[in-house]
């Protein structure tokens, strides 16, 4: 704040307090001459006059702590312009105190967790734990608060995965995050071709399908999706392509909902949280992760 | 001066009254027209594009604000779940802002980046398909209106010109073909994902 707002904000409320004060002085006195007068306020309404008492004692005396109380807090606290007040209280400084009485009571358990591999941290009941209230602070948004994950988010409680299921492969989804694409064929594929693809991939996943279709489908999709979910379909985990052979459909399982992935193809994302969770978090997130699908 | 003439004239009351009043805004409010602190935007902020400029009105227009505070307190349980606290340079550029002041949904001040855009098109078009406690409406229409983009270019030139928000001149020739064919849902996950852009440290 510069001189002249400083001082701006000083005056005014000096002021303000000096004349609320003064106020208050100058009514209790003139009554005293008044009541001695006629002991009215001179004022008639149809006959009927006005006392002109003074103000109660109490409420006069609360009037005069408040400004008490205003002229300690403006001493004590920053208000006054430019003035820190005598205690040095600030918001950042108070959250500042705040954040370091957390740190000291959770850097340690961080710390000492951080020193534990993920798998053995694992059966640790009170790290799991941490990890599951991170996760659901954090994670719910995609993944839901019980990690089974929603329509076009994974389950992360099953032995199916993207990326990969060992430690360092979830912690580094965690940390950098993931983006996965899968290219729409719809300007590359007629309607025929991807009945028939719908047709192969739902024979490797079992299903009772059109022989012939399926047949003519194996032979597209050796041309156009082997590339990424392999030529045995059971996918890439550098690519997040996802294993086609089981019964587990991220995007929907019935045969629209396949038609409609090859045709517009998707865009997943998952989100970098290193920056935000930092090392210690992040250790116990993966944890958690990880024990859903490898518990005893 | 006495009562008499301070009550039986009330041009001179309703003067005196005004006095009165706004002491308290001239020493809380009049500073902070010409604060540094209050009037210069943070070293990263950058403008609205034409497309979250549009988005953003749509978020005004349903009413987003009404439960969806923009403002994080420096409280630790506040930075712990959104990150850096709010700084009043982030805002410089909003008009109006959109701080207020209930939270029935979680602060929007630093969401963008937090989730992808193809989440936030489910989860606006139907929030239960992401997060099935959600108690937040759905918002399937803004799928299928398209933003109106004659109107464009206006707003952009209305916040150069009056609030000092530093459009260029091809940011206001282009703001029609930069909307133009988009829809409303676009607009909206285009302005969520630019919110807290300027202070990185978000959660």
């Amino acid at each position: 704040m510069t001189e002249f707002w400083n001082w701006w904000v000083i005056v005014i409320v000096a002021i303000n307090i000096l004349g609320c004060w003064g106020l208050l002085f100058w009514t209790r006195k003139m009554k005293e001459n008044e009541v001695e007068d006629t002991g009215t306020t001179g004022h008639v309404y149809d006959g009927i006059t006005e006392y002109n008492n003074p103000l109660p004692r109490w409420w006069l005396i609360m009037f005069y702590i408040t400004l008490v109380f205003g002229v300690g807090y403006l001493i004590l606290y920053p208000g006054l312009g430019n003035n820190k007040g005598v205690l040095g209280w600030t918001q950042e400084g108070q959250l500042e105190e705040e954040v370091a009485a957390a740190k000291a009571i959770y850097q340690p358990l961080f710390d000492k967790f951080l020193k534990v591999p993920v798998e053995e941290l694992a059966n640790n009941k009170q790290a799991v734990e941490m990890g599951k209230r991170i996760f659901v602070n954090t994670c719910f948004g995609c993944h839901g608060s019980d990690a089974r994950g929603n329509p076009g988010y994974p389950n992360l409680t099953d032995k199916d995965w993207l990326y990969g299921g060992n430690p360092a492969q979830i912690k580094q989804s965690i940390v950098a995050g993931r983006v996965g694409v899968m290219p729409g064929f719809e300007a590359m594929l007629s309607a025929e071709q991807i009945d028939e693809l719908v047709q192969y991939v739902g024979q490797l996943s079992g299903n009772q399908v059109d022989a012939a279709k399926a047949e003519a489908g194996s032979k597209t999709f050796a041309l156009q999706c082997a590339v990424c979910h392999g030529a045995n379909a059971k996918g890439n985990i550098a690519l997040g392509a996802p294993n086609l052979t089981d019964d587990i459909w991220l995007h929907g399982a019935s045969s629209r909902s396949i038609a409609q992935t090859i045709r517009g193809g998707h865009n997943n994302q998952m989100p970098a949280l290193g920056d935000i969770l930092g090392e210690g978090r992040t250790h116990l997130v993966t944890t958690y992760v990880y024990s859903l699908s490898n518990s005893k | 001066m006495s009562h008499e003439k301070l009550e039986t004239n009330i041009g001179l009351m309703g003067l005196m009254i005004v006095i009165v009043i706004s002491f308290g805004g001239l020493a809380e409010i009049v500073p902070l027209f010409f604060l540094k602190d209050t009037t210069e935007p943070v070293t990263n902020l950058r403008p609205y594009s034409a497309l979250e400029m549009e988005g953003r009105d749509v978020y005004i227009r349903e009413g987003c604000n009404t439960c969806h505070s923009q403002m994080i307190r420096p409280f630790r349980a506040e930075t712990e779940r959104y990150g850096h606290y709010s700084v009043a340079g982030e805002h410089v550029w909003e008009h109006p802002f959109l701080w207020g002041s209930k939270r029935t949904g979680p602060d929007l001040a630093r969401v963008g980046g937090r989730y992808s855009d193809e989440w936030h098109r489910v989860h606006l078009i139907n929030p239960r398909d992401v997060v099935p406690e959600s108690n937040m409406p759905a918002f399937p229409w803004l799928e299928e209106k398209y933003i109106n983009s004659d109107l464009t270019a206006e707003k952009l030139k209305a916040f150069k010109e009056y609030f000092d928000v530093p459009y260029t001149d091809a940011d206001i020739a282009g703001a029609k073909a930069a909307v133009d064919g988009k829809t409303e849902l676009d607009a909206v996950v285009a302005y969520l994902q630019s919110l807290g852009h300027a202070l990185s440290d978000k959660r």
